[in-house]
């Protein structure tokens, strides 16, 4: 077996897998590590990659980590890394930096259903790496595998034959020993300069509570050795090398890292902001003079504000999200206060997904209960005065002042899907205010939309609608694609003439109407009866556009007292003074907890449809 | 199903009471309510401690007035050795279930009982509760010739289908029948109405109301029907085999009925009761409201006496061991502080005409007061004068008031 650190990069082999959240990367993964023998059957975890429980049960990869694992090949030993790539687009950077690791991937489909566009979206991203590919469909032992068609549509897609596609099993695991082989026949050696500076890409870096940041490096030029230090040349912050290592899958620490080799540092840095994704390290007393290319600060591009239910969960919330924060670089928060949901944050995400993996994790992790606001985007708007604001709240879009102009966040979505709802994603996506680019044939069912889409339209409900249009057929991928001027209005929703900011919300002057109209109709079905009539109003400034009513209670009172049993009447009081401190007081109007969660949430018509 | 008893500490088997109890006794009226857990059948909507005769567990109706007799001297040597001065009862209730389902002998027993142990006060009411199918015209002038002075009848409704939604087993013809004879007995006449049964509309409610005006009784109870967990009905209702009565309509009912009861002259002394005048006010229901004293005897009936409640075990059977063992049949209690007592006033002086005086509010409740008004919950002339006296708005939300008076 080939030691680390002094491995020949002629023997090194370098690749991911690419593939869709189900189509069974993790089962492949797994059954490479046990026929390479790195991992005993009896230690073998059901999906051993995939360390988080949110990871396992989504069956999605958040967090990438990289495994050597040796191989042989007619008597001459290899050591292939396998680097995980988290699957879904809201982590294309993170995904884009797994690639920029690795000399090949395997393009991993579900044999019963195709390639899907977020498959496509890091398959191009792939290609733009020069990274050789090796085509594979997965699940064969399916009765409703239907290889044939789907070796046609791969070999149509990236060139060469459908004969040249391998047909696997991950769950049998047959045909995985001839894809090690081929991984060992096509994927290029790492090419590097063993006497330059010593240059190192960060592509992962896990926060782990006993050993502080785990930084996961692929080595480019020159080798690292433990107790050097080095430096981080996006900051210049110098550390010691505590301990340097590769996983196998357990880390095991080496005598260092050499030109090709994959691996994991430690500093004893506590944040993962010190370690960033697509950073280069190199050595601190002989530097290199040019970082490697690719580097980028994540930006977030979707934002919510997350509130405890119970109030007294404040400063849990904090030191949660103050928790996370070590793990998860792309994470940002700051606290704000919300007249109907009280103390919380607003936080920052890559995209909806990473929201929803937060909130999830933060509900799993940390025991808490939350609600969170309607997502919205980074809106740039400027008032005639030629003021610039930054507005990714609807509470700071400006109001008194003349806006001259909004522009929002674009995006390019691709959306694959049988050629049969063609005409239902149009629909979906122009009532989404989508422009169309293209549309390309995949093979002879399938087709892949593109189309130009404002982010925010994306964030609401778009997936959902998507998938609930399309039986589920659909997969949608979507990129930054820059900014566009729209005429975009904040509509508030008003009970008793109090404007309630938790539903307020940055909407199309088109669309402010129907906005209007489903909060109003949705709180006047969740708000109960008070002691007075409750306008409901939904309005534009200082214009009404739209207009519910909730009329008095009537009567609230018990008829009786049975018997002289004084002591339920009273229990019966306690019980609803109890409930009433569990209601939220927007002017005089009480408004149950659970009626703000319902109503951001839509629990109102879900519950309609039943 | 009866509905549970509160949680709350055990009661001592002697059923002796603090010596708080005797503060103010003497300021206080003292009453006997007996509990009568008997009925024939169970009503669809009743949750009442009552059983019919299939349900008794060998506990024998025969025997219960020997056992009532026995608590009430029991009642009498605890409230002697508790040091309480003996107060003649101004009250007496009998109360069920359905009291007149046992022989009038049985009746006229017990009320001898508190008769001979505690004596009774001038002008006392002595009221039984009676189904109109369950008394006949020698029945009630010998209730009259044991000693009591009133009957309440459960009329409910003069409509047939909606006799029939509550299960109630009288023919709505009786009312008139049972009304002259009690009246030719000597007896004052009170009539129980339940309004918002599943299926009423508010002509058939106009029908009760004009039913019973036309009876001339001395007073008149309204409730709105309450679907409680566990009954009958409220099963009916979860299965939408019949609808939930709607707040809105028991609203309106209310409303017709005190229009129509005040038009003929009777007043709203308590949210749920008119009388014709003064003298016919149920002195003892509102006993319960004004926090006067009283003793509590039969299974499952509560007491209370000087800021100490309590309330008996629940089955007759289970009552019938205590009795035979010569224990207090009490099965919980409770001794409330001075703040519990301040917020017992409130919520209940708070639904008598006579009203809450305002200066058992505190600061903040005395401040709500002026949002009471304001919203035109609580009369403005009363409250001037020192008195919280809910407006005919304010009666129909009760329970929001008294929330507001007490909101901290």
């Amino acid at each position: 077996m080939l030691q680390p650190a002094s491995t020949d990069p002629a023997f090194i082999r370098n690749f991911c897998i690419i593939a869709h959240i189900d189509h069974g990367k993790s089962t492949l993964a797994d059954r490479m590590l046990g026929i390479t023998g790195v991992v005993s059957d009896r230690d073998m975890r059901a999906q051993y990659l995939d360390r988080m429980d949110i990871e396992r049960e989504r069956g999605i990869t958040i967090k990438s980590q990289a495994v050597r694992m040796p191989w042989a090949l007619d008597g001459q030993s290899f050591a292939l890394n396998m680097i995980d790539t988290p699957g879904h687009v809201d982590f294309t950077y993170e995904v884009s930096r797994s690639l920029a690791a690795c000399e090949g991937a395997i393009l991993l489909v579900d044999a019963a259903q195709g390639i899907e566009a977020q498959t496509l979206a890091n398959l191009y991203l792939a290609l733009d790496n020069d990274l050789t590919i090796i085509p594979v469909l997965n699940k064969i032992d399916l009765p409703a595998a239907d290889p044939d068609k789907y070796a046609k549509e791969l070999a149509s897609l990236i060139g060469g034959r459908p004969e040249d596609v391998l047909r696997v099993s991950g769950k049998t695991g047959m045909g995985v020993e001839q894809l090690l082989d081929r991984v060992v026949e096509l994927i290029p050696a790492p090419q590097g300069d063993p006497n330059a500076p010593s240059r190192a890409m960060i592509f992962d870096s896990v926060y782990d509570s006993y050993r502080g940041v785990i930084t996961y490096v692929r080595m480019i030029d020159g080798h690292l050795s433990p107790r050097e230090r080095i430096q981080m040349m996006s900051t210049r912050a110098v550390h010691e090398l505590l301990e340097i290592g590769v996983s196998s899958p357990e880390p095991t620490s080496t005598k260092g890292l050499g030109v090709g080799e994959v691996g994991y540092l430690i500093t004893g840095v506590k944040d993962v902001r010190q370690s960033k994704v697509g950073d280069t390290v190199t050595n601190a007393q002989r530097p290199s003079t040019t970082a490697l290319a690719g580097y980028t600060d994540p930006k977030p591009m979707v934002f919510s504000g997350l509130y405890p239910i119970d109030g007294s969960d404040y400063p849990v919330l904090r030191e949660a999200l103050d928790k996370l924060k070590l793990s998860d670089a792309s994470l940002n928060y700051e606290p704000e206060t919300s007249v109907a949901l009280g103390f919380g944050f607003r936080c920052g995400f890559l995209g909806l997904l990473h929201l929803e993996i937060v909130t999830e994790r933060l509900e799993r992790e940390f025991g808490l209960d939350l609600i969170s606001t309607a997502p919205s985007v980074p809106y740039e708007v400027m008032t005639e005065d030629k003021k610039q604001y930054t507005v990714t709240n609807p509470s700071e879009f400006p109001s008194g002042t003349k806006i001259a102009h909004v522009s929002e966040p674009m995006v390019r979505a691709a959306i694959l899907a049988p050629k049969d709802y063609v005409g239902t994603i149009m629909e979906l996506c122009q009532s989404r205010r989508g422009t169309l680019i293209g549309m390309d044939y995949l093979g002879e069912d399938r087709v892949e939309i593109k189309y130009t889409i404002p982010l925010g339209e994306i964030v609401f409900d778009f997936f959902d609608q998507l998938k609930s249009k399309t039986a589920g057929y659909a997969s949608l991928d979507y990129e930054p694609s820059g900014e566009a001027e729209a005429d975009l209005v904040k509509v508030d929703i008003l009970l008793q003439g109090e404007a309630v900011d938790a539903f307020s919300a940055i909407v199309h002057r088109d669309k402010a109407y129907a906005y209007g109209v489903l909060m109003t109709e949705r709180l006047k079905k969740l708000i109960p009866r008070q002691q007075f009539e409750v306008p409901i109003q939904a309005a534009i400034g200082a214009r009404i556009i739209a207009r519910e009513s909730i009329s008095a209670i009537r009567k609230d009172v018990l008829a009786k007292c049975y018997g002289g049993d004084i002591t339920r009447k009273r229990k019966l009081l306690e019980k609803q003074k109890e409930g009433k401190k569990r209601m939220k007081m927007v002017g005089r109007v009480e408004v149950p907890q659970e009626a703000f969660v319902a109503a951001l949430t839509g629990d109102v018509e879900k519950k309609d449809k039943k | 199903m009866p509905s549970a008893l509160p949680i709350a500490d055990p009661a001592p088997l002697d059923g002796l009471l603090p010596a708080s109890v005797v503060t103010g006794a003497s300021s206080r009226n003292f009453g006997v309510y007996l509990h009568v857990p008997f009925c024939r059948v169970r009503c669809g909507y009743c949750d009442f401690n009552t059983y019919t005769s299939d349900e008794l567990r060998g506990a024998k109706r025969g025997n219960f007035a020997s056992q009532a007799i026995a608590e009430i001297a029991l009642a009498q040597s605890v409230l002697r050795d508790s040091s309480v001065p003996e107060r003649k009862a101004s009250t007496v209730f009998f109360g069920g279930g359905t009291p007149t389902i046992l022989p009038v002998s049985d009746l006229a027993g017990m009320l001898h009982a508190v008769v001979e142990t505690w004596g009774l006060a001038e002008g006392a009411e002595v009221t039984t509760e009676a189904n109109p199918d369950s008394v006949d015209r020698d029945y009630l002038f010998a209730l009259r010739a044991a000693g009591f002075t009133r009957v309440s009848f459960g009329m409910q409704s003069a409509v047939p289908y909606v006799l029939a939604t509550l299960e109630r087993t009288h023919d709505p013809e009786r009312i008139p029948l049972v009304v002259q004879w009690a009246r030719e007995a000597g007896l004052q006449v009170s009539l129980d109405l339940i309004y918002g049964t599943p299926g009423e509309t508010l002509a058939d409610w106009e029908i009760s109301v004009s039913q019973a005006l036309a009876q001339h009784p001395d007073h008149i109870s309204a409730y709105a029907l309450i679907i409680e967990d566990g009954t009958k009905l409220a099963g009916q209702i979860r299965r939408g085999l019949v609808a939930m009565p709607d707040d809105d309509v028991q609203a309106d009912m209310y409303e017709l009925a005190d229009s129509r009861f005040s038009a003929a002259g009777y007043q709203w002394y308590e949210v749920s009761n008119w009388a014709r005048d003064g003298a016919f006010r149920s002195a003892h229901n509102l006993g319960y409201w004004v926090g006067h004293d009283w003793w509590g005897v039969g299974p499952g009936a509560h007491s209370h006496v000087g800021g100490v409640r309590w309330w008996n075990v629940k089955h007759p059977a289970a009552y019938a061991d205590r009795m035979a063992a010569g224990l207090s049949p009490a099965a919980g209690r409770e001794t409330l502080d001075d703040e519990t007592r301040r917020v017992e006033a409130v919520l209940l002086q708070t639904r008598v005409r006579a009203g809450l005086p305002v200066a058992r509010l505190d600061p903040a409740g005395r401040t709500a007061v002026a949002g009471l008004i304001a919203d035109e919950l609580v009369d403005a002339r009363a409250a001037l004068a020192g008195r919280v006296e809910l407006t005919m708005r304010g009666r129909l939300l009760a329970d929001a008031v008294v929330r507001r008076l007490l909101d901290d």
